[in-house]
């Protein structure tokens, strides 16, 4: 074993020894100094597993995951936030999924509709309530072409039947009505909501829609949100190769393209986590082959355009290289301006489904290290994905606590960490620079070659800003 | 004042016992109310002689939100003055009744529905301690007394000592405490002795024996206690007993319930195997 690897664990033994004997245990099987090759067998963190009560988690629920993940970003879908009223109204348009469109009319993302549950909801269960909201909000919005019914807690616990109150009504109104149960109580994470979403596209959309005609070209932008235009960049790549994108999972979609992916030759896919399970299902159930592919960064996106490229013929794959040769001296430029005040410059990073691996690629194109990463929801396959990424010695964390996250800062000493807004100001209060990685602290998009220059730039102003320096740091 | 919360087996007669019981004491000058914790709402039919209309729960639905419910509006007045309210809730198989039951006393609760000048709440709680709603009545401040009704059928045994196990429960965190089993007779073989033994076994006593009558049935049917329709009758002196003894009760305990293995050495011992085997 290494030194590096050595050292590395010597100083996670250090933060997990203020734990007490049991949580110690338990914590250690989440933490570890990084071997890229995989040979060590004690540098594989445990994942996807719950949270250990006493600890400060950073995790979110079901209800996260099928709402504000898969389904909310779905334009022409009106979301029902099915119960009391919270659970809607705080985590409204938090995700800052951009979209085109006339909100209210033919588009819904910043909405925020719920059933706002009462005590007498509780009592005397709410179908009743919530087929009242179907059809008054089907009369409202005539242009919403679907309608999800995103399940609350207590749906789950006083065993309301919100699937038969979907069968019925969908007849009546003639538009499909999705009955998510992603109640949050289960599960360990958000990662449940993520599958239990997948599972409901699949069962209420999914090769429903229609499609005039095919080209052998046709492929879908799998797990790209559309934070801060996120997809929109991805997919002026994907249309400049001469690949045409009939679907978009599900940053700015809609239900007509939720249904027609089944028509697609290829899916690829960017946050593998969240929508893994609809691509395996399409490829099982429908013969189309999926690939994941990284467009964070000019060097993670020119090889990626490559590798899609390969999937099709030689228009295609002369059509990449001049998509690359075109955008090449752009990024070119944008390294050699930042890259300067960057290099060397260490990052820690703490976030969710796909930018602990994903993102090193970017941050390494202006010469920075990510120093340790972590997920608040992965499972093995993410981390199997992970390990070679990061350098040996990297210190890898699963379902990482707030104190863990201070006591890693204390030691690394990174010149910024980038996690999510719950995370946010406790750092700033440490004075360390900090960026909200799960919706680009108001800014983005940061995927291709559109997101590139503006992930430069938001790194450079928040590593070198000089607000940082005024802050009054505890000796 | 003592509140008192009344368990036992669906079916098993609490409803009906409560009602001739309270009666029996109001008859003697007790000031009584019936809380009716079961979403059927038929706790206090025979004190008011028609079934309640007005239950919190539906009055709540009706108005919006309990917090625009006036007390006046759900508590009636039946015979001998008894106070009565019922808690209400859904149709079976929809919503949540445990939660309507949590609803309903609290707001009872905070709008004063007891009085000073009230000797003896009653809360007659639905079948078994399902959820923790239908423990309301037990939790910390609330009843303090407990009465299981029970028969010598062996699923009724059954749920009195399950029942037992939700005070035991309560018993260690509140102060509530079992008063006696309250024998509903179904004419089983050796019921008395039977559910003696059961009594004795969970550290407690039979408080009464209450024979079976169609006199009750007959008075039900009128939707009246025997106390008020048949006050002469024998059956009548029966639920006097019972309220006797309970006003006069001081055997407080914490039960001891028993394993599902003991229960049926006691029946074996008692009830039905018995005869069984001397047929065979």
């Amino acid at each position: 074993m290494s030194t590096k690897i050595k050292d590395t664990q010597k100083m996670i033994e250090e933060v997990l020894a203020a734990y007490p004997e049991k949580s110690k245990k338990e914590r250690a099987k989440h933490l570890a100094a990084n071997d890229p090759t995989g040979q060590c067998t004690t540098c594989q963190v445990k994942s996807n597993v719950k949270s250990r009560p006493g600890v400060m988690t950073v995790r979110g629920c079901a209800y996260a995951g099928a709402k504000g993940v898969v389904w909310g970003p779905v334009k022409d879908q009106i979301t029902i936030s099915h119960g009391p009223v919270g659970c809607g109204q705080y985590s409204w348009w938090s995700r800052r999924n951009y979209y085109n469109g006339q909100t209210g009319i033919d588009a819904f993302g910043t909405m925020h509709i719920t059933t706002d549950f009462q005590e007498k909801n509780i009592v005397y269960g709410g179908d009743k309530g919530l087929e009242a909201a179907i059809k008054e909000l089907h009369g409202l919005f005539p242009l919403g072409r679907g309608i999800g019914i995103l399940s609350e807690c207590p749906v789950g616990l006083i065993g309301d039947d919100i699937e038969a109150v979907s069968k019925r009504v969908a007849k009546e109104i003639n538009i499909p009505i999705v009955p998510v149960r992603c109640e949050g109580f289960r599960g360990v994470s958000q990662s449940l909501g993520h599958h239990i979403a997948n599972d409901t596209i699949r069962d209420y959309v999914l090769g429903k829609g229609e499609l005039k005609n095919s080209t052998p070209y046709d492929v879908n932008l799998i797990g790209d949100y559309n934070i801060g235009g996120d997809a929109w960049a991805s997919r002026k790549i994907l249309e400049e190769m001469g690949l045409r994108v009939i679907s978009q999972y599900t940053g700015d979609s809609t239900i007509n393209e939720i249904g027609i992916a089944t028509k697609a030759k290829l899916n690829i896919i960017h946050c593998y986590r969240s929508m893994n399970y609809i691509c395996r299902h399409m490829e099982e159930a429908y013969g189309i082959p999926w690939m994941e592919f990284n467009f964070f960064g000019p060097t993670k996106t020119y090889d990626s355009i490559r590798k899609i490229a390969a999937k099709f013929d030689e228009k295609i794959q002369s059509n990449a290289e001049a998509v690359i040769a075109k955008y090449k001296p752009l990024m070119d430029k944008v390294v050699e301006h930042y890259r300067p005040k960057l290099e060397g410059k260490k990052v820690m990073l703490y976030v969710g489904g796909l930018r602990p691996r994903h993102t090193i690629g970017a941050y390494e194109d202006l010469g920075m290290e990510v120093v340790a990463s972590g997920y608040e929801f992965g499972h093995v396959d993410d981390y199997k994905r992970t390990y070679p990424e990061m350098k040996e010695g990297a210190v890898i964390m699963d379902d990482a606590t707030l104190y863990e996250l201070e006591e890693f800062t204390r030691r690394l000493k990174p010149d910024m960490v980038g996690s999510g807004i719950k995370e946010k100001y406790s750092y700033h209060k440490l004075g360390v620079p900090f960026r909200q990685m799960h919706s680009w602290d108001y800014s983005g998009p940061y995927h291709g070659f559109d997101g590139f220059p503006v992930f430069a730039r938001d790194m450079d102003m928040t590593v070198n800003s000089p607000t940082w320096s005024l802050i009054r740091k505890k000796k | 004042m003592r509140q008192i919360a009344i368990y036992g087996k669906g079916g098993i007669g609490k409803s009906t016992t409560t009602q001739n019981l309270v009666a029996a004491l109001a008859e003697a000058g007790h000031k009584c109310m019936i809380i009716g914790c079961d979403p059927k709402a038929d706790s206090t039919r025979l004190i008011l002689n028609r079934k309640a209309q007005n239950t919190v729960m539906d009055m709540a639905r009706e108005k919006g939100t309990v917090e625009d419910l006036e007390l006046e509006e759900v508590l009636l007045y039946g015979f001998k003055n008894i106070k009565c309210a019922e808690s209400g809730g859904p149709e079976p198989g929809v919503g949540c009744a445990g939660r309507g039951v949590i609803t309903a006393i609290n707001f009872l609760e905070e709008n004063g529905a007891y009085g000073d000048d009230t000797d003896f709440v009653f809360y007659d709680v639905l079948g078994d301690v399902v959820c923790g709603g239908f423990a309301m009545p037990i939790r910390e401040g609330k009843a303090k007394e407990i009465y299981i009704v029970t028969s010598g059928e062996m699923m009724a045994m059954y749920a009195a000592n399950n029942i037992s196990r939700g005070i035991l429960k309560y018993a260690q965190s509140g102060g509530v405490r079992l008063g006696g089993l309250i024998c509903n007779s179904r004419n089983t073989d050796k019921e008395a002795e039977l559910i003696s033994e059961l009594a004795s076994k969970l550290g407690t006593q039979m408080i009464h024996f209450v024979p079976r009558d169609n006199e009750v049935q007959r008075a039900e049917l009128r939707r009246k206690t025997v106390i008020e329709y048949a006050p002469n009758h024998v059956q009548a002196d029966q639920y006097r007993d019972l309220a006797r003894k309970i006003a006069d009760n001081k055997n407080f305990v914490i039960p001891t319930p028993i394993t599902m293995d003991e229960l049926e050495k006691l029946l074996m011992d008692y009830g039905i195997m018995e005869k069984e085997e001397a047929i065979a």
